[in-house]
């Protein structure tokens, strides 16, 4: 049994093996009959990839809210002939994993939903070079049922440190409120705590924490009562959200900072990144990729704000 | 996967070069044999050295006290200063999983004794391939069973979310039923068949004969698989944590938000960066899920030697 | 008379309750079925999940799923068997074996994200193997070899006294009369142990989380040679597996059909599930009667 899967693999890899030799006649051969035999084939394939082709392989391990992103930016960049020889690997396992890989060098890039600033040590944190890739909103989200559209800060801090605690005091139904809440290391949290409250919560007894938007998203629509809070791209009619001092969580009142619970989704390198992360997170910062894939994924493109905000937390206009 | 070899061919060999090979192939064999051994050693005391050098951490270098940690009531890691009760975590451990073994439990008996006393047949054809079939369903899919169908219909029926104590419990109880039951079956079907001929010639009926002789008799090796039903539970991670809410408090309900030591640490492991106070702090958390292991383990040999005696 | 009133309602609940757990596990199954069944098909099994549209499918993670077990089993079994030749033939009855077999037994009952944990600490940090597909199979391997190793402790300790001394007495070495005498004998009960052990592999997503990783590069399904960073052999690269990609979706999902993926995908991994426990008896009897018939 064993030494016939272990034929059957050798017979594979040298299958595999002529295939590529073969693979790669071809490409000499089609090289040899273009009319630069000097340049490589993939960059005469696109006119606007740059002259010399990238190789290598890249790692990006961190937030699972920017998987999807990163993972289909990914897979497009591989797909263009300037980078085919790149393979870009996106990994999740939350913003914190990100940070200390790429801070051990076992990653390229690490994804991260907040400032390694507040997460790493002030000197590990150093090091790293921060690439903001897109903004991403969160807004407050109730059972369709509560009968509230609008939210002010102080309600919002009243409800979530469990001052209020039924919907009749802030002009909704008669209900019992039901926290849904994040973990307290989850960075959406941090990002809700800092811009919509202010202040950082305790986790009160009964209330519910979940990691991840999309059982939030569930519990909130199936439980009477519910309050939690979602990045936009998972809003839909099966919830409501709500509006922020009147504001509606929208990409334009995002861009002025007139909806301030926002943050940016970083990619970090340990230094200067190398060629082939560079090349990526170039591709990332493209106008095609930032006007298509990051607005699809419910994000904002950084290049549509027009404020800025550093890690302390201040705003500055552009 | 190694067939014999013809021998009639060795014949022909002398004797010592016979004998020779037969020494070299005992040895290779050998070194293979004590080479597989001395990697399960090493492997489990790898685990152990590397979940406690981590673990240690806060209590030994980063001041957090041990009883801070077992006794301590509020998890508040991003606090200041931060604290580190768990608490509600091993009480909502202990309680889902011991709920869990209390729903089972009964169960499991019940499906033993209809399985080797009640209609065999019927209970080798039918019954023990759908427990087996139980034991075969990923623990992933127990979870988004149970938060489409066991949550909702508790928030229907009970007041609360749904979530809770009760809902993953229900959902372990499932989960560790065939451990309980497979076990309970062997202990029942290797009682000696004269002990239960005993008290039916005695005139007793056979719930009397089940309840006072095999009941009593296989006790031991009923708890065993009821213990090792509880330790699989304690160590669940991902179904409880779908269904149980989550929140760092002791539930005033069997149907409000509470967590475990399993969930707490799959929810917060990725988020926080290694080597921080509150990554430390869930490796204590591992920690204490693999010294629980040891004490299971430990309470199963001593009720195994009871078997014995 | 009592007595017997008694039992007639003892007896009854037991059956009750029987045939309470056989209605319980037709409902599971019905349940996960009949939610997912509509949306199994061919495309669905074949084609690469989508991030943001619907229509995606799972056909890389199932794919995942079946080279993570078979890596797992290449490691497992060779070390299993080894480990559980020891414990029934070399080891002797003294302190020694008595603290190994306890190890076995501790090594079973770990809490899989203790396991996973630990993969992530050592296998994926310190070895530097990075999320990937051996990984993962090196921390599936901590589980399922307490198992193999007990298997084949029993299985050979099964095989009966008399062929093993007629292989002795034949001359051969003791190895040699493990391996060719007594093996064969024991393969049917080592081969349908192995592959119910290899089911679990199915299942497990909360070591594999830590381990093989939640995401799943682009496969090409033309590239297989195994160093190719997008060829589905290349067991260095991250890996989704069925159960992890349910446990994902449930989680993260963004696709609008994300509820209907996670049913079709949790009705493919239990009917996957259902086949191997069939499959294993099968094989078994199927190896039991070549070694008998051949013998």
């Amino acid at each position: 049994m064993k030494m016939k899967k272990t034929l059957l693999t050798t017979l594979a890899l040298a299958f595999a093996f002529s295939l590529a030799a073969c693979g790669n006649n071809n490409n000499n051969s089609n090289s040899g009959s273009s009319s630069s035999p000097s340049a490589s084939p993939s960059a005469s394939a696109s006119a606007s990839a740059p002259a010399e082709t990238v190789s290598g392989s890249v790692i990006a391990v961190g937030s699972s809210a920017m998987q999807g992103l990163a993972q289909a930016v990914a897979d497009d960049f591989m797909a263009q002939d300037a980078y085919k020889d790149v393979s870009v690997t996106v990994q999740a396992g939350g913003s914190g994993t990100g940070l200390s890989q790429v801070s051990d060098g076992q990653a390229d890039i690490g994804n991260s939903d907040i400032f390694a600033e507040e997460k790493l040590e002030a000197d590990k944190a150093a090091e790293l070079v921060d690439h903001k890739i897109a903004v991403v909103a969160m807004a407050a989200v109730t059972h369709k049922d509560v009968g509230v559209d609008n939210l002010t800060k102080q309600q919002l801090v009243d409800i979530f440190t469990g001052k209020i605690t039924n919907w009749k005091d802030v002009g909704g139904a008669d209900q019992k409120i039901v926290i849904v809440n994040r973990p307290s290391s989850s960075g959406t949290r941090a990002t809700f705590e800092k811009f919509a409250l202010g202040t950082t919560t305790e986790d009160l007894q009964g209330s519910i924490q979940e990691d991840s938007s999309g059982t939030v998203k569930k519990l909130v629509n199936e439980t009477p009562g519910a309050i939690g809070y979602l990045a936009l791209s998972y809003l839909d009619d099966s919830i409501v959200a709500l509006k922020y001092e009147g504001v509606e969580p929208t990409t334009e009142n995002v861009a002025t900072n007139a909806y301030p619970v926002w943050a940016y989704e970083h990619m970090y390198t340990k230094g200067e990144p190398t060629p082939a992360a560079k090349a990526y997170i170039d591709y990332v910062m493209s106008d095609e990729i930032q006007n298509g894939f990051v607005i699809e994924e419910g994000f904002v493109p950084v290049s549509a704000m027009k404020v800025e905000r550093d890690a302390a937390g201040n705003v500055t206009n552009k | 996967m190694n067939l014999p070899a013809p021998n009639s061919r060795e014949d022909l060999a002398t004797k010592p070069n016979k004998f020779r090979k037969h020494v070299m192939e005992e040895l290779r064999g050998k070194a293979f044999v004590y080479f597989c051994v001395l990697l399960l050693v090493i492997t489990i005391f790898s685990i152990v050295y590397f979940i406690a050098s981590r673990g240690l951490t806060p209590f030994l270098s980063q001041g957090v006290s041990i009883k801070d940690m077992l006794f301590g009531l509020k998890w508040k890691p991003e606090g200041n200063p931060p604290l580190f009760g768990a608490l509600p975590f091993l009480f909502g451990s202990f309680a889902t999983s011991i709920l869990a073994a209390v729903i089972a439990a009964p169960l499991g008996f019940c499906a033993a004794v209809f399985m080797t006393e009640i209609m065999p047949k019927f209970g080798k054809s039918a019954l023990q391939p759908a427990i087996e079939l139980l034991a075969g369903i990923p623990s992933v899919v127990y979870g988004f069973v149970g938060l489409s169908v066991v949550v909702p219909f508790y928030r229907d029926t009970f007041p609360g979310q749904g979530i809770g104590i009760m809902a993953g419990a229900t959902v372990l109880s499932i989960m560790i039923l065939p451990t309980v039951t497979t076990i309970a079956t062997d202990a029942l079907r290797s009682l000696p068949n004269g002990l239960k001929e005993g008290s039916y010639a005695l005139g007793a009926t056979r719930w009397q004969t089940i309840y006072r002789m095999i009941l009593p008799t296989a006790l031991p090796s009923l708890l065993t698989g009821v213990v090792l039903g509880i330790a699989r539970a304690f160590g669940e991670a991902l179904a409880v944590q779908m269904v149980i809410g989550n929140a760092p408090h002791i539930p005033h309900s069997l149907f409000e938000s509470a967590t475990t030591l399993t969930s707490i640490i799959t929810q917060s492991m990725g988020n926080t960066t290694s080597g921080s106070l509150h990554n430390n702090a869930l490796w204590s958390l591992a920690l204490i899920l693999l010294l629980m292991t040891f004490l299971f383990v430990f309470i199963v040999r001593v009720l195994e030697r009871r078997v014995k005696r | 008379m009592r007595a017997k009133t008694v039992d007639r309602i003892a007896t009854a609940v037991i059956v009750c309750v029987a045939g309470f757990i056989i209605l319980l596990l037709a409902a599971l199954l019905g349940y996960l079925l009949v939610r997912g069944l509509g949306h199994i098909s061919f495309d669905f099994l074949t084609s690469a999940p989508q991030a943001l549209k619907a229509g995606g499918g799972i056909g890389p993670q199932l794919f995942n799923s079946v080279f993570l077990l078979v890596l797992t089993m290449i490691i497992t079994v060779p070390l299993g068997i080894g480990a559980g030749i020891y414990m029934s033939e070399y080891a002797k009855d003294n302190k020694l074996t008595a603290f190994i077999r306890l190890i076995v037994e501790v090594l079973s009952s770990f809490p899989s994200i203790v396991i996973g944990l630990f993969g992530l600490l050592v296998i994926v940090n310190t070895f530097g193997f990075g999320y990937s597909l051996l990984s993962g199979a090196l921390a599936l391997t901590i589980f399922n070899l307490p198992m193999m190793v007990r298997l084949t402790e029993q299985s050979l300790r099964s095989v009966p006294k008399e062929q093993k001394e007629a292989g002795l007495a034949l001359g051969l070495s003791r190895w040699k009369t493990i391996t060719s005498v007594m093996i064969p004998v024991a393969l049917p009960s080592i081969v349908t142990g192995s592959i119910l052990a290899a089911g679990r592999v199915f299942g497990e997503a909360a070591a594999l989380l830590f381990t093989a990783g939640m995401s799943s590069p682009r496969l090409d399904f033309s590239n297989w040679n195994p160093l190719s960073p997008t060829s589905p052999l290349n067991p260095m690269r991250p890996a989704e597996t069925l159960a992890v990609h349910i446990w994902k979706i449930n989680s993260e999902g963004l696709a609008p059909d994300a509820p209907e993926i996670a049913a079709g995908a949790s009705a493919v991994l239990v009917i996957m599930v259902l086949l191997f426990n069939l499959g294993a008896r099968w094989l078994g009897r199927v190896v039991y009667r070549k070694l008998t018939a051949s013998k």
